[in-house]
């Protein structure tokens, strides 16, 4: 990253990422992208997340979806329900799924980023942001 | 000016100047907080604040828990509580709690009758604890033996006294806090053995060691046995240090020098030979001071291979030390062997040649302030086909328990001298005991061979005095000399570095002693208990001694001369060479 | 197979579940099935929703609306007004109790949630390996902000206003500690962040450094900016190596993006960080001890005064905070002091993480505003007692903490409270016991820790805790007495009141909450040679009762010492000698004739 040289150098770097220029850069339309983050902290991982991350890559490169980025973050909280994974599809709002492994990942793809149809396991946003 | 503080200890006012302790501030009142972890050896780095063993506790107003008064800085306005129930309540149950984990074998101790946490219990009233605590009959730690100290760390209280001397003040960092929590003792690295260790055994640990933890290890019993061996001639010789501190064991004011009543008491306890290490220190300067003048001599003449400044090698812990921790400089110190070990090599040669015995029969006994001469007398290069030099080197404190085992009474003994030839000494072998004392006899003696003329006075005090680091300048005829001085490893490491970095002029000769105030303060001597005021009065008795004497320059000493024509020849000749000159090795560093 | 149109959620939470949740489940799939829909309207048990008084909660997707208190009567009227007619059931919507409006929208309803994310708000969103993302939500647009606007005063004192009080366990005001700092002159000054989080079950700075590490790199630019340091050490626990590597990263990238290093943002201020690792001492948390291990030394701590302030890291003026209390201070400057401050009670603000653990349904890291109530975190968010078991009480401050009871479940949760509770907030370790948890077992546990932890400087907590770890033994192997429950209490004071440092000064404290609340369960130890919860193995015994055995032999044969005798269809023994007290016997015996005493 170059260097920020000042307030307003950052303000127009915040603007930029706001607007997901890295998303972008990977020649998606934003608009149409589905987003799945894995929470990837150490308890995340030490459950799976890792294979977990790489069963979605692996079945949705099978099932030939496309407009789907990963990203991983930090520990959402949920300890009683790692690996979760939350999925956001376009124009919609994001859904956390709690103990994500295995055949829970192909029932994920095939039918909820598929089919829109949501499967056991969601765990609701249950906190309030410091936007609120 | 300094700021002072104004405070209130049990009622009553005192002013203080601001960076002061509560234990000061109350000390300055007459009240006499018990500390036990707590040192504080006025003048050297010895300060040990660890704050660790909480005896000295006081409640101090609008503040929530006890404070540790050795280490609590007073404030304006503070408001102390030394003996509330709350303070003696905590006291009496920490007391209790260290009391839990110590062996309860005060009578066998080395250290009974001279330990601070006995003290403590007996002050305390302790008539019973309400805790187990372990069985030390099995012992936790196995007991570290070296030739001249001896941990045993089910003693330990983690007062950190030891730690402090061995890394802050002598900078040897042999012992250092391992394990954690009740496991938690004060030990070499890796727990390996002390004498395995970079351990120099100046024995500083033990003198400040308020329990019987860190101790000499012990040799009483040996020379007992030998000297009721009536196969053997046993000679005994001792250092100079010895006779301004012995008294003190006696209850002698501390600077009463006992050199005459020592004398009878070693008789009495059946020696065959009364000797003085004070001889041999004469003749070390004979031989240190040729090295001295000749070296100088060179250099002045410009050979570029001498090595100046010339070290003295007296002390052990010190040859240690360099042997350690500057190996790249082995050829820089004196190589002339030290007082203990050339009477040693004397005694065993020339005496015992005059007397017609082979050396296995006879028995070379040191008395010494010292716990490293113990190390040293047990050196290989120092014994001939597995006889040693020096067979037993006991200290100031082994004597004194000696003494009082022999029935003798030792307050009412009348002055003795010592027996001839190897017990005749000038006041320069005297001054040895103390820091500085060394390098003014070598001045003494060289600054009449240098000029060729007799010394108008023989007090150099330039070169006197406790100050850990000092230099003097010393005109010699048209040269002036540049001497240095340091008592305490960590001053004569300080001393050394700023000669490496070049950051002061260069020295000719530079006197080092392991021990805070040189010998005097050495770790074989009677206990302190962290007065320095001790030290110091040992330290003018040690003049007194030397201004008493009729001669007191090393080469005018006729014994020392006969010695020379009858025997050795001339300083730094072959026999010299032989038997009273030896060489260093090279150490590991950790 | 039609395409699912519409979810309706049901919340499967301990408190919704309590409330017949199950069965409202059941009544939409009859629903459903009647009308035909169940291809098209799928019906789901999900997480709690965090909202458990209006429980049971139902929220229909996509339109998100949520009723609440439903009963699985009301599942024919949501399927036959909202699903097929698409009409919101007006009667089954949240009112709120200030506008005394119908509200339909979960969104609308956030200020009823019992969690709110202020330290937390960028885990589990960004991607922490990117800075990008952490700009995008406002990452480092505080330090911007104060260092083109403000004075290092003006800094320390936003901190002040804001009430901010330390997260890594004495809750001491971080204004004020900065503004300590500050006063200090000296050449050279540090910042210093506690990350050697050692608390047992603790997990908060980890998962802060591992989600979102720029906000506390960001927040030791600002604290350096308002101390005049220009120098960061970040002292973390060698064991968390996702947590080193995320940090290390992030000072790298911010490094690059020259928000770290000399001349930040152009404002003439630099300021850089290193990161020291800590070998997993517990002590070390302790700011001097910590100082020490920074130093290279033994991790010991010294006497206090001199504070860190004055004397800290070689000697010179540093501030020590912890990871937590680092992580709010972006959001002060962002948000304002002032709205900071309007979260929490009087003497306590913001929020506080806590690593919710133990016996409870719902374990997991916790964030919710200072005041919230211990029944609020224990049964709403941690959706109450697994198996239906009995509360018994909570451990918070991990072994320098206490236990708190029923009676104090509803005390409002904040540092003063807890600690005249006879507990302390700790650093956010919060553990719920049940009914089967012996209090002075529990005492032992924290104990045995403390033992294992302490640097052993001090008596009393090297000597101390030890003795303190064996009368509480003696108690719980049945061989205390009465005397020794005096003994503990005078002990446990004693520590209390001359330890040397923090770690020693309340290490007794899960004894004298123990003592304080359970005293019923030692006096059963000690004078009825009893462990009331029956976990005491020493105290307990196992029993045939001879007139329920049927002689199956299963006892006999998952007997692991053999102690299980008798012939096949006549009552079986156990011999008292050899039985291990394992319960084996007792979970095997299908016919309930095996009994703990």
């Amino acid at each position: 990253m170059a260097k920020i040289g000042s307030l307003e150098e950052l303000r127009k770097l915040k603007d930029q990422v706001r607007n997901a220029t890295e998303l972008r850069e990977k020649g998606h339309d934003i608009e149409k992208l589905i987003q799945v983050k894995v929470s990837m902290a150490t308890c995340g991982i030490a459950s799976g997340a890792r294979e977990t991350l790489a069963d979605f890559m692996r079945l949705t490169r099978e099932k030939g979806i496309e407009n789907v980025v990963f990203t991983q973050t930090g520990c959402m909280g949920y300890c009683h329900s790692e690996p979760t994974v939350e999925v956001t599809k376009p124009g919609e709002e994001p859904v956390v799924f709690g103990n994500v492994k295995g055949e829970r990942v192909r029932e994920i793809v095939e039918k909820y980023i598929l089919k829109g149809e949501l499967v056991a396991d969601i765990i609701p946003s249950a906190y309030r942001t410091i936007n609120e | 000016m300094q700021q002072m503080i104004n405070l209130n200890i049990d009622g009553k006012y005192v002013k203080v100047p601001k960076g002061s302790t509560i234990l000061e501030a109350a000390r300055k009142l007459g009240i006499d907080i018990p500390t036990l972890c707590h040192l504080n050896l006025e003048g050297t780095p010895m300060v040990n604040q660890a704050a660790s063993c909480r005896i000295c506790v006081v409640e101090v107003k609008g503040r929530r828990n006890l404070a540790p008064a050795c280490a609590t800085p007073v404030a304006e306005g503070m408001e102390v509580h030394t003996h509330t129930i709350r303070v003696l309540h905590a006291r009496r149950m920490v007391l209790e709690l260290l009391l839990s984990d110590h062996p309860k074998d005060c009578l066998s101790c080395a250290k009974s009758g001279n330990c601070e946490l006995q003290d403590l219990a007996e002050r305390f009233c302790f008539r019973e604890n309400r805790f187990e605590g372990p069985d030390f009959s099995q012992s936790h730690y196995v007991k570290d033996v070296s030739p001249a100290l001896i941990r045993d760390m089910d003693k330990c209280i983690m007062c950190r006294r030891c730690e402090t001397m061995c890394n802050t003040v002598q900078t040897v960092g042999a012992l250092s806090g391992i394990k954690r929590g009740f496991d938690a003792v004060v030990a070499p690295a890796f727990e390996m053995p002390l004498e395995e260790s970079v351990c120099t055994f100046c024995g500083q640990c033990a003198a400040v060691c308020p329990t019987g933890a860190l101790v000499e290890r012990d040799y009483s019993w040996d020379v007992i046995e030998a000297l009721a061996d009536p196969d053997k001639v046993v000679v005994v010789q001792t250092a100079p240090a010895v006779r301004a501190a012995l008294g003190e064991e006696f209850g002698f004011e501390p600077g009463t020098l006992v050199t005459g009543r020592m004398a009878a008491a070693l008789r009495a306890l059946g020696f065959d030979y009364v000797f003085d290490t004070d001889f041999a220190a004469d003749l070390t300067i004979m031989e240190e001071g040729s090295e001295f003048l000749d070296r100088l001599t060179r250099h002045l003449q410009g050979d570029e291979s001498v090595r100046l400044p010339i070290l003295t090698s007296c002390c052990p812990a010190w040859v240690k030390f360099f042997e350690h921790q500057y190996p790249d400089m082995l050829d820089v110190p004196s190589t002339a062997k030290s007082p203990q070990q050339m009477f040693g090599a004397i005694a065993k040669s020339y005496f015992a040649e005059q007397l017609g015995v082979p050396r296995e029969k006879l028995v070379v006994v040191s008395v010494m302030p010292c716990l490293a001469k113990k190390y040293e007398a047990g050196r290989e290069e120092f014994s001939v086909d597995g006889n040693r030099d020096v067979d037993i080197s006991i200290t100031t404190r082994e004597l004194g328990h000696l003494i009082k085992r022999a029935n003798i009474d030792f307050a009412n003994l009348a002055d003795e001298d010592f027996d001839r030839p190897l017990g005749e000494s000038t006041g320069a072998a005297v001054i040895f005991g103390a820091t500085g004392g060394v390098i003014e006899a070598a001045v003494r003696s060289a600054a009449e061979w240098a000029t060729g003329k007799p010394l108008e006075s023989v007090d150099f005090t330039a070169l006197r005095g406790l100050e850990g680091c000092r230099s003097a300048k010393v005109p010699v005829g048209d040269l002036t000399l540049h001497i240095g001085i340091a008592h305490g490893l960590g001053n004569a490491r300080k001393l050394l570095d700023s000669i490496r970095k070049g950051e002061v002029e260069p020295f000719h000769a530079i006197e080092i002693m392991a021990c805070p105030g040189g010998c005097i303060g050495g770790g074989g001597q009677p206990y302190h208990h962290g007065d320095m005021g001790i030290i110091k009065k040992r330290a003018e008795a040690i003049y007194r001694e030397d201004a008493d004497k009729p001669i007191r320059k090393s080469h005018e000493n006729p014994y020392i001369k006969k010695l020379y024509e009858e025997y050795l020849g001339k300083p730094l000749g072959e026999k010299s060479h032989h038997l009273l000159h030896t060489h260093y090795f090279k150490r590991h560093k950790i | 197979m039609a395409d699912v149109k519409m979810h309706i959620l049901v919340c499967g939470g301990t408190g919704c579940m309590s409330s017949q949740s199950d069965k409202i489940v059941d009544s939409f799939h009859r629903c459903l099935k009647e009308q035909g829909l169940e291809e098209e309207v799928k019906v789901l048990t999900t997480g709690c929703f965090g909202f458990c008084e209006q429980g049971p909660i139902v929220k229909v997707a996509p339109d998100n609306t949520f009723y609440v208190k439903v009963t699985p009567e009301d599942a024919e009227e949501i399927v036959a007004e909202h699903v097929i007619k698409g009409r919101k059931v007006e009667r089954l919507l949240f009112v709120d109790p200030e506008t005394a409006e119908h509200v339909a929208d979960s969104k609308h309803m956030e200020f009823y949630k019992k969690q709110m994310r202020v330290a937390l708000r960028n885990c589990g969103f960004i991607d922490p390996e990117n800075l990008g993302e952490y700009v995008a939500r406002d990452g480092y647009l505080a330090l911007a902000q104060v260092l083109e606007s403000m004075t290092p005063q003006e800094v320390v004192d936003t901190v002040k206003k804001s009430g901010l009080r330390g997260r890594g366990g004495g809750g001491f005001p971080t204004g004020l500690k900065w503004e300590f700092a500050s006063k200090y002159q000296d050449d050279q000054k540090y910042v210093i962040c506690n990350a050697d989080e050692g608390d047992p079950g603790a997990f908060m700075d980890r998962s802060i450094l591992e989600g979102d590490p720029h906000s506390v790199v960001e927040a030791m630019a600002i604290c350096g900016y308002a101390i005049g340091a220009s120098k960061g050490m970040v002292y973390i626990r060698a064991e968390y190596p996702l947590a080193v590597s995320r940090l290390r990263k992030a000072i790298e990238d911010a490094r690059e993006a020259g928000l770290l290093g000399d001349n930040i943002l152009g404002s003439g201020f630099s300021f850089d960080i290193e990161l020291r690792y800590g070998a997993g001492a517990f002590v070390c948390g302790e700011e001097t001890a910590l100082i020490r291990s920074l130093e290279g030394e033994r991790g010991e701590p010294t006497s206090k005064p001199p504070f860190p302030a004055e004397k800290g890291f070689w000697g010179k003026p540093s501030n020590v905070n912890n990871v937590e209390t680092f992580a709010n201070i972006p959001v002060i400057f962002l948000k304002g002091a002032d709205w900071f401050a309007s979260i929490g009670t009087e003497k306590s603000k913001g929020t506080k993480v806590f690593a919710l653990a133990g016996k409870v349904n719902n374990v997991g890291l916790v964030e919710v505003p200072m005041g919230t109530t211990l029944r609020e975190v224990v049964f709403d968010i941690g959706g109450g007692i697994r198996g239906g078991k009995k509360f018994k009480a909570v451990q918070t401050g991990g072994p320098s903490g206490g236990c708190l009871t029923e009676k104090h479940l509803d005390t409002p949760i904040d540092f003063d409270n807890l600690i005249a509770a006879g507990s302390m907030m700790g650093s956010g370790g919060m553990i719920v016991l049940d009914e089967d948890n012996c209090m002075p077992s529990v005492a032992k546990f924290y104990l045995g820790f403390t033992v294992e932890e302490s640097c052993g400087k001090c008596t009393p907590c090297r000597v101390g805790n030890k003795r303190m770890y064996e009368l509480l033994d003696k108690i719980t192997s049945g061989r205390g007495t009465e005397a020794d429950l005096k003994l503990l209490r005078d002990l446990a004071a004693t520590i209390k009141d001359t330890s040397l440092c923090g770690l020693g000064q309340t290490a007794p404290n899960p004894v004298l909450s123990t003592l304080d609340n359970f005293r019923d369960e030692y006096e059963a130890h000690v004078k009825e040679r009893r462990c009331p919860s029956g976990s005491c193995k020493k105290l307990i015994s196992f029993e045939i009762l001879a007139d329920k055995c049927k002689g199956c032999t299963l006892c006999a044969r998952v007997c692991p010492a053999g102690a299980i005798s008798g012939k096949v269809r006549e009552p079986h023994v156990i011999d008292p000698e050899k039985c291990v007290k394992c319960g084996a016997c007792k979970d095997a015996c299908k016919f309930g004739a095996i009994i703990k005493k």
